[in-house]
Order: C-alpha cells, then sequence, then structure tokens
C-alpha cells in the first residue's frame, strides 16, 4: 500500500469508523433534510428519527449472534 | 467574566469528559514506557506529540472558522453525528456487555511485558519508549483534537474548547502523578456515554440548521434532544440486556409446534 492510499485509509477508518452505513446514513438523512427544508414542510423532525433509526440499526447489526458477559 | 451560553457550556463540558477519557488512555501507555524503559524518552514522545496535535489545531482552526456559518454547521454537524455515532454505539455495545470494556490495568500489564520483553534498556536516549509514548498520545489526541476543531469553530470559540482539553489533561495528569498507577476507576464507559450522547445531540442540531431546518424554539431544541438521545440509548441497553443471551448460560430449547411446554418427547 502506498503512502497516499495509507493516509486515505487512515482519514476513512477515524471518519467513518467500522460503520460505514452510519456515516452513508448521516449524509443521506442531511440530504433529505435539505430538500424538505426548500418546502414549505418543516424538516427538523428527519434527523431525530434517522439518528434513531442509524443507532437502532448499527446495534442490530453489532449484535446479531452475539452473547454478552454476565 | 462573560457568561456563557447552554451551547457554550455544552461544548465545554463535551470536550473535557472526551479528553479526559482519551488522556487516560494515553496516560497508561506513557506511565507502562516510563516505568519500564525511560521516562525521559516516552516523555520527549508526549512532547513531540503534544507539538503536533497543537499544530494541526493551529493550522486547521483557523481555516474552519473562516467556512461560511450556514456549510460549516451542515459539514462540522454531519462529521460530529457520525462521531458521536461511534461513540456511542460502542458504549452502547459496552454497557450491554457485548463488547469488553477498557481495562487499563490490563493494557498497562501488555505494554509492560511487551516492553520488557523487548529488554536491551539503552543507556540514552529509547527510540521504542519514544515511539510508542508519541503514537499513543497522538492517536489519542487526534480524537480530541478533532472534537475540539469542530465544536470550537462551529461556535466560534475554539480557545473555550481548548482550555476544557488543557484542562482535562491537567486533571488527568495531576491524578496519574498522585496514583502513579494507571487509572482504573475512571468511570470511562460512563464518560464515553455522555460524550457520545452530547456529540449526537449537538451535530444532529448543527446539522439540521446547517442543511436549512428551523428547529422549534432554537437552540432550545437541544434540551429535548439531549435527553431523548439519552432516553433512546438507554432503551436501547436495556432492550439488548433483555434480548442477547449471557455466554455460557445455556438457552432453553425452542418448543416444537404442538408439544406443550416443559414436556421432553
Amino acid at each position: 500500500m502506498s503512502r497516499v492510499q495509507a493516509f486515505f485509509s487512515a482519514v476513512w477508518d477515524f471518519v467513518v469508523g467500522d460503520d460505514w452505513r452510519t456515516a452513508l446514513g448521516v449524509v443521506l438523512a442531511l440530504g433529505l433534510t435539505a430538500l424538505v427544508a426548500e418546502t414549505s414542510v418543516a424538516a427538523w423532525w428527519i434527523m431525530p428519527l434517522a439518528v434513531l433509526a442509524l443507532l437502532a440499526l448499527s446495534i442490530r447489526r453489532a449484535a446479531r449472534g452475539a452473547t454478552r458477559s454476565g | 467574566m462573560a457568561e456563557l451560553s447552554g451551547a457554550e457550556i455544552g461544548l465545554a463540558v463535551s470536550v473535557f469528559l472526551a479528553c479526559t477519557v482519551e488522556a487516560v488512555e494515553a496516560l497508561t501507555i506513557v506511565l507502562a514506557m516510563g516505568t519500564t524503559r525511560s521516562w525521559s524518552s516516552a516523555m520527549s514522545g508526549v512532547g513531540a506529540a503534544t507539538l503536533a496535535l497543537a499544530a494541526i489545531v493551529a493550522a486547521l482552526g483557523p481555516a474552519l472558522t473562516a467556512l461560511p456559518i450556514g456549510v460549516l454547521r451542515v459539514v462540522v454537524g454531519g462529521l460530529l453525528l457520525i462521531f458521536g455515532l461511534q461513540w456511542l454505539r460502542k458504549a452502547i455495545l459496552r454497557s450491554a456487555g457485548l463488547k469488553a470494556k477498557h481495562d487499563e490495568l490490563e493494557i498497562f500489564r501488555e505494554e509492560a511485558e511487551t516492553a520488557r520483553a523487548l529488554g536491551g534498556k539503552p543507556a540514552g536516549f529509547d527510540a521504542y519508549a519514544f515511539t510508542i509514548s508519541f503514537k499513543g498520545v497522538l492517536l489519542e489526541g487526534l480524537e480530541v483534537a478533532f472534537i475540539v476543531l469542530t465544536f470550537g469553530a462551529n461556535q466560534k470559540h475554539v480557545a473555550l474548547a481548548a482550555v476544557a482539553a488543557a484542562v482535562a489533561v491537567l486533571v488527568v495528569i495531576a491524578a496519574g502523578a498522585a496514583a502513579r498507577a494507571p487509572l482504573a476507576r475512571v468511570p470511562e464507559n460512563t464518560m464515553k456515554f455522555a460524550v457520545g450522547v452530547m456529540l449526537s445531540s449537538f451535530g444532529m442540531f448543527w446539522g439540521a440548521e446547517g442543511a436549512g431546518a428551523n428547529w422549534p424554539g432554537g437552540d432550545a431544541a437541544l434540551l429535548a434532544l439531549i435527553p431523548g438521545v439519552l432516553i433512546a440509548a438507554n432503551a436501547i441497553v436495556w432492550m439488548l440486556r433483555r434480548a442477547v443471551p449471557v455466554a455460557g448460560v445455556e438457552q432453553p430449547a425452542p418448543v416444537e409446534a404442538g408439544e406443550p411446554a416443559g414436556v421432553s418427547a
């Protein structure tokens, strides 16, 4: 891996972390908020709903098939 | 002294907590290097990493604050939210027992053992102690630098964020010097949980504002968002504890259709 590749890989790991779907979901939710904000409909409720859904889905993926310590 | 707004207090508390957690983790590594290899080389590593972090903040801070407020809020809000959800996800998994909690004593033992196994402590400069301390402080510090920059730039208060971070580091150093041991009793996961809640709430608030949404009640919406995220996160922990089986405990076999419960064939 070249140094440039290693740099971008480190930046990706740092910002996006181990769940790229959540990062993508945040970007999409912000985009949807921007689109709805252009209309006469209130747009503030989109982010709380999106965050709740993204968090729950991310935890569900991580917990699938897992067992917990006592 | 000028009074701080609610958002500024939130900024200071979030940065302080995040920085305390990361400083505790960095302290463990530096202590292991100092006690097993060389204090002067380990401290040189700490100094070099601190300078590197200061340079990053000094270089990127003015660039971020120069962005138009709308662009800044959507970019910073989005990044804070992504970052906050990562912290919150890990803290939830740890609280529910699905991920091992940070054990500073165990990490200290491992680092010290590896350092001792290398043997041959040099009389002068110890490159190993320097490098490990440098990397430890830089990597743990990068997350804090990111939070200081994004939070601070958004509130136009990088200085306040930097002061909160510096106070946290000083508190951890003082506690470490007094204890002369890794700070194993710091409730790291609780603090990470709190940071995750704060970053996610502020990220959501600023991101939506930057994207053009208007929050009902303006800044007061944060007073609903922060407890809302906290309650949701705790509810997820509660559900995980109920739904996920404990390791080593045999689960009852599923009952076949038509078979009365508790009756074996």
